[in-house]
């Protein structure tokens, strides 16, 4: 060992990834659920996708000009970094297709200025902007939100059906030839996309594995229909648990940053799921789970933090 | 005379205590439902406000240092109690509107905090008018509030549907995250406008900041941190009493 090294400071590996690429293969990914959606509802959800993701960028292009103005010269714009395509697209896969369409504006407008951009940007936003407005939008206008009524397919949502005991096809579910929102219904497609993300390393099953596995649980324990297949793979496939786990809860902003906090996050998120979704008023609850466990998140960090090295057990953390 | 409107100016403008201080969150935040809610409320604790400071001025040489504070509550409560006994008789909609948030108009920290650093420091009148400053000040940012929350949380104003049928309302703005939202719109906004002045004095050369001997008055965006930040009038008040305590 008696070559010299090249000294240098760390970190001495580095990876090509930035975020634009990050967001740019999330985007690919979420293409086939999008893509079922509109070939499942029709031109209009491609209209919605349009309007929810053009109004996330505008906002986003727009407060850049408008914060940037007075220190002038630099970069203006945060837009090329992707995530307001995420934000604008996982949105519009969040509402139903026959939504009035300056709905899907508002819910974007909120969601990059209100709950990303005053808060400090990318990185900063202490819940997934995308399910934040959603859940604004829930609370505003339920009626909209949550008329799955179009031309395809009329009535409740499977899950609804579930909820009051009714029968359900999980086959025509998985495949997503169901009601609901535009990029839900198809497990299908959000399980190619989400391999895509898992194939590439953006993403690990430690979130969506812990999730859904606590879930499944508790669905096996409180549904009421014991280990059912047909009732567990119903739930699975039925609303936005998918895409709520693959795409949602790994968010990288709003989850926990240490591994453990990681799998304890995909618990909380499966047990809040399960108890709305079985013992709430509504059939469905990912929503909510996931921005509560947003949340959480700054807790479940402190209290998962790996002990620093040289520090013993039970010394200093971090 | 004067003092009197700068006292008003001071209570509605430079020192509201909703948007400025950030005094009474409470009441703000839960009645505002409605522009009426607000302005009742707001009203309400101006009545309040303007009478307990008009008799704790009056009383400030009789009651002792040391026991103002129950002596105030006390005060405070006998007004708020005859206030909410004519609201049963005379406007009991607004009564039930506004609920148990009348009787809590008593720890309202806004009455109790003009009470303490003015009323009792100071003459009768200023006093008074202090009094009516504030709670105009506190009745218009709650009247702002409540308007905004009516306007488009319901599609109405004052009751009024103002807005056409095809407006859908944003039901969100109607309860407790919607209070948020508003209140912290309209604070900032505020904000900017106070902003924008000394910029403007700035270029005609007047309002330079130069320690705190020239304090401009604007503490909302005062980076100071003066001894008379937010009660500019108190370290003039002890010193003409001398009897303010150790608040």
């Amino acid at each position: 060992m008696s070559e010299l090294y090249k000294v240098s400071s760390n970190p001495h590996i580095r990876s090509g990834a930035v975020t634009s690429t990050l967001m740019l293969s999330v985007v690919l990914a979420l293409l086939p659920a999008a893509g079922f959606g509109v070939y499942n509802f029709g031109p209009r959800a491609l209209a919605v996708i349009g309007v929810s993701v053009g109004s996330t960028v505008l906002t986003e292009y727009l407060y850049g000009l408008l914060r940037n103005r007075k220190s002038g010269g630099g970069k203006k714009t945060t837009v090329t970094d992707l995530s307001a395509v995420v934000t604008g697209l996982l949105l519009a896969l969040n509402m139903p297709v026959g939504i009035p369409l300056w709905m899907p504006v508002l819910g974007g407008v909120f969601a990059i200025l209100v709950v990303k951009l005053l808060f400090g940007g990318l990185g900063q936003n202490f819940m997934n902007p995308a399910l934040a407005a959603r859940c604004l939008m829930l609370i505003s206008f339920p009626a909209a939100m949550t008329a799955f009524d179009c031309d395809a397919y009329t009535g409740a949502t499977p899950l609804a059906v579930l909820k009051e005991g009714g029968e359900v096809d999980v086959f025509r579910m998985a495949a997503g030839f169901t009601g609901g929102t535009i990029g839900e219904t198809s497990m299908i497609a959000l399980l190619a996309g989400a391999c895509v993300l898992l194939f590439l390393g953006v993403i690990d099953l430690r979130i969506p594995g812990s999730y859904i596995v606590t879930f499944s649980l508790f669905v096996v324990l409180f549904g009421g229909h014991g280990a059912d297949p047909a009732y567990l793979g119903a739930q699975l496939a039925g609303g936005g648990l998918m895409l709520g786990a693959f795409f949602m809860a790994t968010d990288y902003v709003t989850r926990p940053i240490t591994i453990r906090g990681q799998y304890v996050f995909g618990i909380v998120l499966g047990l809040l799921t399960g108890i709305f979704r079985i013992f709430g008023p509504g059939a469905e609850g990912v929503s909510y789970a996931i921005i509560l466990g947003n949340l959480l998140v700054p807790l479940i960090e402190k209290y998962t933090m790996p002990v620093a090295f040289g520090h013993g057990k039970g010394g200093k953390r971090g | 005379m004067n003092r009197a409107a700068e006292r008003l100016h001071n209570g509605i403008i430079k020192e509201n205590p909703t948007l400025v201080l950030m005094l009474g969150m409470c009441p703000t935040l839960a009645v505002t439902t409605s522009a009426v809610n607000g302005l009742g409320m707001g009203l309400t604790t101006t009545v309040v406000l303007a009478l307990s400071n008009l008799i704790i001025s009056l009383l400030r040489g009789i009651i002792p240092s040391r026991v103002r504070i129950p002596a105030f509550i006390v005060i405070i409560a006998s007004f708020v109690t005859s206030v909410q006994l004519m609201l049963e008789a005379y406007l009991p909609f607004l009564n039930k509107a506004l609920g148990m948030y009348i009787p809590l108009i008593v720890v309202n920290c806004i009455i109790l905090g003009r009470a303490e650093s003015y009323a009792y420091s100071n003459p009768v009148l200023p006093s008074l008018f202090d009094g009516l400053g504030m709670g105009l000040g506190f009745t218009l940012s709650l009247t702002c509030i409540g308007a905004l929350r009516e306007l488009l949380g319901a599609g109405e104003l004052f009751g009024f549907g103002i807005l056409p049928d095809s407006f859908e309302p944003i039901r969100i703005f109607g309860q407790a995250p919607g209070a948020f939202f508003v209140l912290a719109g309209l604070v900032a906004l505020q904000n900017y406008l106070k902003e924008r002045k000394p910029k403007a004095g700035q270029k005609t050369g007047s309002g330079q900041k130069a320690g705190s001997g020239s304090c401009s008055g604007d503490c909302g965006s005062c980076g100071d941190g003066c001894s008379t930040r937010f009660y500019d009038d108190k370290a003039s008040g002890t010193g003409k009493n001398g009897s303010a305590g150790d608040n």
